[in-house]
């Protein structure tokens, strides 16, 4: 299977991974690695096999729609890196 | 030249009505609240939490794919959409991708010209809502970015339409058609000024009689009814004047800027849509179980459509009447209320309050249907009066304005500004008889036959009358003092 440092550099983009260019080299031949070892499943005939959603047997596990407050936001913003007032501050994003 | 037709489709998202977040136990309805007061460790996505799904929110969801006669998933499955964006804070959106909770659905709706449309729903998927960023306060730009959470992991289903609409005013007409439907079956308020209904729409144009679909772009940004026509007019002759000039387009999402009624192009969001989406391991698949949905379908209240016709049946109103009563399920109930008041017998006397008198103050005073300060049973009322001949119709709006300003009923503004309708004929019979004397020419006119002279002889009793003289009574009076 084959993965292209370009493909290493744009997986990495979307996970926000800074890599350098050894590091790049060591992960496009651990991936290459892990897709040649997810084909040898390929092999086997699934076409009548139905996708694999969960694997606990159980549905609708519901919630009654009643309000119930937290009542304790501040340590919510407490724990992030920055705030400001009653906002969560990050560095600015244009739109 | 060629004549070019308009492909469009249209992303609705819709916001459930339901007291609490899709995911999690915090209130929704946070609009206009402190920043960051409706929030808790799932929605803000702290490590470790858990979503448990919303059963309102799902019963919500389902009566608005029953309502556009979907076909309901046996099971459908929730993903992660992943990209990171700060009003985000888990880095992925719970929604729903490869096997939505409902497909297959549509809505038929009436045109301007009487015709009726259907148009196909594509799909229609329930998912949680972002939170919301700043990035000035008032008109000051900040360096920064804020971000409040009150608005993240609130319920939303997002409607996709085949691209079977053929034109702005027909765009018009689905969204109108979609909201009066997802607001019959209670679905939601879908007030677009809160943001509970937005719209996102995809338009490509090509030469009439071609099948095979151009090339479209993604308009985003379009908070009104009224942008949407106007962005997809714009966006129509810009698509047409680019192929005119052999130009090739390119599939692309645009901005729409309502202040420059005009789209612009956003290259940037281009290159991040790779979503990666998997199921989501921390939530069960969603089984629409039979009994559930009958379950759902039996409280399932009354569609526009059947309303429409309801009220056609019950109250012999005409059908445009019923066209604007049923516009909006607050006005539709609000005229109930009042008609049982009234009684059907009055029903058209309060069908033409309501259109006229009601939803113009509405109108101009920019105010709910919840907020009007009369009260529907007293406007019903008001309209008995009038059928009951104690009030003109003219009187019917003086006192319909002192309602509104003083919340009072008819009976008592009636009784205390002495205005109810004179139809003693004594006094109406002398009123007639000084207008007479007085419009000597007018009455000439009238006896050689001229009708439309007696307008003056009415005028002048209104006027002695201050307007109370029953307005019957002052015609045949008039007649019968002209011998004619
Ligand atoms: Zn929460």
């Amino acid at each position: 299977m084959a993965i292209e440092e370009e493909d290493v550099r744009k997986i990495a983009k979307l996970a926000r991974l800074d890599l350098g260019p050894e590091e790049i080299k060591l992960f496009q031949s651990q991936l290459v690695k892990i897709l040649d070892s997810m084909a040898e499943l390929s092999a086997l005939d699934t076409d009548k096999v139905p996708p694999t959603n969960s694997v606990l047997g159980a549905v609708n596990r519901l919630r009654e729609d009643e309000p119930k407050p937290f009542g304790e936001p501040e340590r919510l913003l407490d724990n992030a890196p920055e705030r400001e007032g009653p906002y969560f501050k990050v560095p600015k994003v244009i739109e | 030249m060629k004549q070019y037709e308009m492909v469009v489709g249209l992303e609705v998202h819709v916001q459930l009505g339901t007291k609490t977040k899709l995911f999690c136990s915090c209130p929704t309805g946070a609009f206009g609240a402190v920043a960051n007061t409706h929030v808790c460790p799932v929605c803000t996505g702290q490590p470790g939490v858990l979503p448990v799904l919303n059963r309102a929110a799902v019963e919500l969801a389902f009566r608005a794919a029953l309502s556009l006669e979907c076909e309901l998933a046996e099971v459908s499955i929730f993903a992660r959409k992943n990209y990171f964006y700060p009003d985000l804070p888990k880095a992925y959106q719970i929604s729903q991708y490869e096997q939505p909770f409902a497909t297959r659905g549509r809505l038929e709706f009436a045109l301007k010209d009487g015709s009726s449309k259907s148009v196909g729903i594509h799909r229609i998927h329930m998912e949680e809502d972002a939170g919301k960023l700043l990035h000035a306060i008032g008109s000051e730009e900040l360096d920064h970015s804020l971000v409040d959470f009150n608005r993240g992991g609130t319920p939303l289903i997002e409607i996709v339409s085949e691209p079977e609409i053929r034109g702005s005013e027909e765009a018009y007409a689905y969204l109108n058609a979609l909201k009066a439907v997802l607001q019959f079956a209670g679905v939601s308020r879908c007030d677009m000024e809160k943001g509970e209904m937005r719209c996102d729409a995809n338009i490509s144009v090509r030469e009439k009689g071609e099948t095979r679909f151009g090339v479209r772009s993604e308009i985003k940004n379009l908070n009104s009814f009224k942008n949407v026509r106007d962005a997809l007019e714009f966006e129509f002759r810009r698509q047409v004047e680019a192929v005119e000039a052999g130009q090739r387009l390119i599939q692309e999402t645009r901005l729409w800027d309502a202040a420059r009624q005009a789209t612009f192009s956003m290259r940037s969001k281009e290159e991040a849509h790779d979503y990666r989406y998997f199921p989501d391991p921390d939530l069960l698949p969603l089984a629409a179980e039979a009994e559930w949905i009958s379950r759902v379908k039996s409280g399932l209240p009354e569609g526009p459509v059947a309303r429409r016709s309801r009220l056609i049946k019950d109250f012999r109103l005409s059908s445009y009447d019923c066209e604007v009563l049923t516009s909006d399920r607050a006005l539709a109930d609000y005229f109930e209320a009042a008609a049982a008041s009234s009684g059907a017998e009055s029903a058209k006397t309060l069908a033409n309050l309501m259109t006229t008198e009601l939803l113009g103050r509405i109108n101009a005073e920019r105010v709910e249907i919840a907020d009007v300060p009369i009260a529907a049973p007293h406007l019903g009322r008001l309209a008995a009066l009038v059928d009951k001949g104690v009030l003109s119709s003219k009187l019917a709006k003086d006192v319909f304005a002192k309602m509104w300003e003083t919340r009072r009923a008819a009976e008592d503004l009636v009784a205390e500004l002495g205005l109810s309708q004179v139809s003693d004929e004594g006094q109406v019979k002398l009123w007639v008889e000084e207008a007479i004397k007085a419009n000597a020419r007018a009455a000439e006119d009238v006896k050689a036959g001229k009708d439309r002279a007696i307008g003056a002889i009415v005028g002048a009793v209104m006027k002695l009358s201050k307007g109370k003289a029953n307005p019957a009574l002052v015609n045949r009076l008039i007649k019968e003092a002209l011998g004619c």
